[in-house]
């Protein structure tokens, strides 16, 4: 990162309207396609049928088909964004401090990026021939006397589900550790040595805080990431089998199966508040690990 | 839905500042390559070899012919790429100006405009076409009423899903350069705004243009959710539909995408090397 920007703020502020043109654009386009889609349906989540105000569709949330998909797209995310913290963990470390040869660094972080953006339809078209219930895995571990979908697991469950999952939030994981491990500054290090600090003590109380929102921040963004993950799950499932908040608004979109368009509004704005915080969360821990790492 | 981070160049090329380490290898290293590794690899090993298995007994690319042969693969694969490029050149026209008045006059603004590039993760894709349709497919504000008018929509979604990624590139790669000093200098010898970006900044961030471009098209390359409720005839509901009703096709063509998708990642890899950095 290069330190001290370009552009001074140090002037004084005098209103010129001229200089707000050169930003319209962007506000212009945002707003037409990102910001008044969301607010459209936020106002219609808060409408009935006749467009009066109310609140029942947020009441109608509580009912078991809309808790179900909302606890399976939560859980599945919490799932798949720990299992992408502790084995991209483990990664980035091997990666960095674990002293393996720089040469891997360059084809490892390229493909994490490729299998970062990987996500959907052709992902699952891999572990379907992999893992389906005719996949070539599957098929060799039924020779070798192990009948997988006998232990029922099945790719459009939820373990399954998670175990696809695993190939996107793994190497966001990596993408976004290893700038952190390498910002862990080697000083620190001598400096905890020489206070007499154990390799254990260093991690303990050095770079695991340091790291720490870090991690905390990257788990965020693996959750959000988990949590609107759409195609994966649709080509897996074909769209039901497993309940999950995306696959119940594309349902929606394709044909109201909750009878009710209000209410499919409200589960979009429920999607929309969970990922706020996430994100919202995840942008200030990661400012506050920049200060140590940036 | 795809993802954030950015290989910017700052994660592609670890700084040089890294003081080079006492090289020794912890033995679990290697351990942990491996075995992730292995999760990775051999689902991409199995569909590849899947998809030489089309004729019986033989080993051989019979499902890439038919792949190649399909009429519908070739025009959703030509509507994707002219869609990409289209959603890129768009990005950039917004993106550029918006990054560099920001940094050049602007800075308060800084906030607001990183917090509206943020907007894109915090609306799924899924989530976003449910809005784009209640708001613009039905009157007053309709604008998918033909095919053409839907695809100019989804370009512009395409465009405003790249802003987090396009937006962190070229701010990357204007605070690499003292865009003040070079305004100032460009403006005394009398260029004009247009003279300044095109023949100044844009050259002195070619780099972040690039990787910011590659990263957009394997973005939208393959996207699925909002393609399929604009009804669009892109790759990725053609993968969809041939994961439907063919046997050893949809293999070979998760290869070509995982193909198509890698070179975009190396050419990101070898334009932000870190010999082009400044």
């Amino acid at each position: 990162m290069v330190i001290g920007r370009a552009g001074g703020a140090q002037r004084p502020p005098r209103f010129r309207p001229g200089r707000w043109l050169g930003v319209l654009p962007f506000f212009a386009f945002t707003g037409m396609f990102l910001i008044a889609p969301v607010l459209r349906m936020v106002s219609r989540s808060l409408q009935d049928d006749d467009g009066n105000f109310t609140l029942d569709n947020y009441r109608s949330l509580a009912d078991d088909q809309i808790v179900q998909a909302y606890s399976g797209s939560v859980r599945l995310s919490l799932l798949t964004a720990l299992i992408g913290c502790v084995i991209g963990f483990f990664l980035a470390w091997a990666l960095s401090i674990g002293g393996l040869p720089r040469w891997l660094r360059t084809p490892v972080v390229t493909f994490a990026a490729m299998a970062s953006n990987f996500a959907g339809v052709p992902l699952a078209v891999a572990f379907m021939f992999t893992l389906g219930g005719n996949g070539i895995l599957t098929t060799w571990l039924e020779l070798a006397g192990f009948d997988l979908y006998s232990t029922g697991f099945a790719l459009h469950k939820f373990v399954g589900l998670a175990l696809v999952y695993a190939f996107f939030q793994i190497p966001l994981m990596v993408l976004v550790l290893l700038p952190a491990f390498d910002g862990l500054k080697k000083d620190w290090r001598e400096a905890a040595e020489n206070l007499g600090a154990t390799p254990r003590q260093y991690w303990r109380h050095v770079a695991f805080p340091i790291l720490l929102p870090s991690l905390l921040g990257t788990f965020l963004l693996l959750f959000g990431n988990a949590f609107g993950a759409y195609a994966t799950a649709q080509v897996l499932t074909g769209g039901s089998g497993t309940p999950l908040a995306t696959l119940l608004i594309g349902q929606q979109i394709s044909g109201d199966v909750l009878n009710n368009q209000g209410l499919g509004m409200a589960v979009a704005v429920g999607m929309l508040i969970i990922m706020s915080f996430a994100i919202l969360f995840y942008s200030v821990l990661q400012r506050r690990s920049e200060r140590w790492l940036g | 839905m795809t993802i954030l981070n950015a290989p910017t160049p700052s994660s592609l090329a670890p700084d040089e500042v890294i003081e080079a380490p006492v090289r020794r290898v912890h033995p679990l290293a290697w351990l942990i390559l491996i075995g992730i590794g292995l999760y990775f690899f051999v689902p991409l090993i199995l569909t590849f070899w899947w998809s030489l298995r089309a004729e019986k007994d033989i080993l051989g690319f019979e499902a890439y012919g038919r792949l190649f042969a399909d009429a519908n693969f070739w025009s959703s694969l030509a509507e994707t790429v002219v869609d990409s490029i289209a959603t890129i050149v768009l990005s950039l026209l917004i993106i550029v100006p918006t990054a560099f008045w920001v940094t050049l006059r602007l800075p308060k603004l800084r906030p607001a405009v990183e917090f509206v590039t943020l907007l894109p993760f915090v609306i799924p894709p899924v989530v976003l076409v449910l809005g784009i349709l209640r708001l613009y497919a039905r009157p007053p504000l309709l604008l998918t009423s033909t095919y053409g008018s839907s695809r100019l929509v989804l370009i512009c979604i395409y465009a405003a899903i790249s802003f987090p990624y396009m937006f962190r590139s070229v701010d990357t790669g204007l605070r690499a350069i003292d865009v003040r000093s070079l305004t100032e200098a460009a403006q005394t010898l009398g260029a004009g705004w247009a003279t300044i970006l095109g023949r100044v900044i844009l050259p002195n961030i070619r780099v972040a243009l690039l990787s910011g471009s590659l990263l957009t098209f394997a973005i939208v390359f393959g996207e699925y959710a909002i393609a399929v409720y604009m009804a669009q005839h892109t790759f990725g509901p053609f993968m969809a539909n041939l994961t439907r009703s063919k046997v050893y096709e949809p293999a070979a063509m998760a290869i070509v995408a995982v193909a198509i998708v890698w070179v975009a990642m190396v050419m990101i890899s070898y334009v932000t090397r870190p010999r082009d950095r400044r």
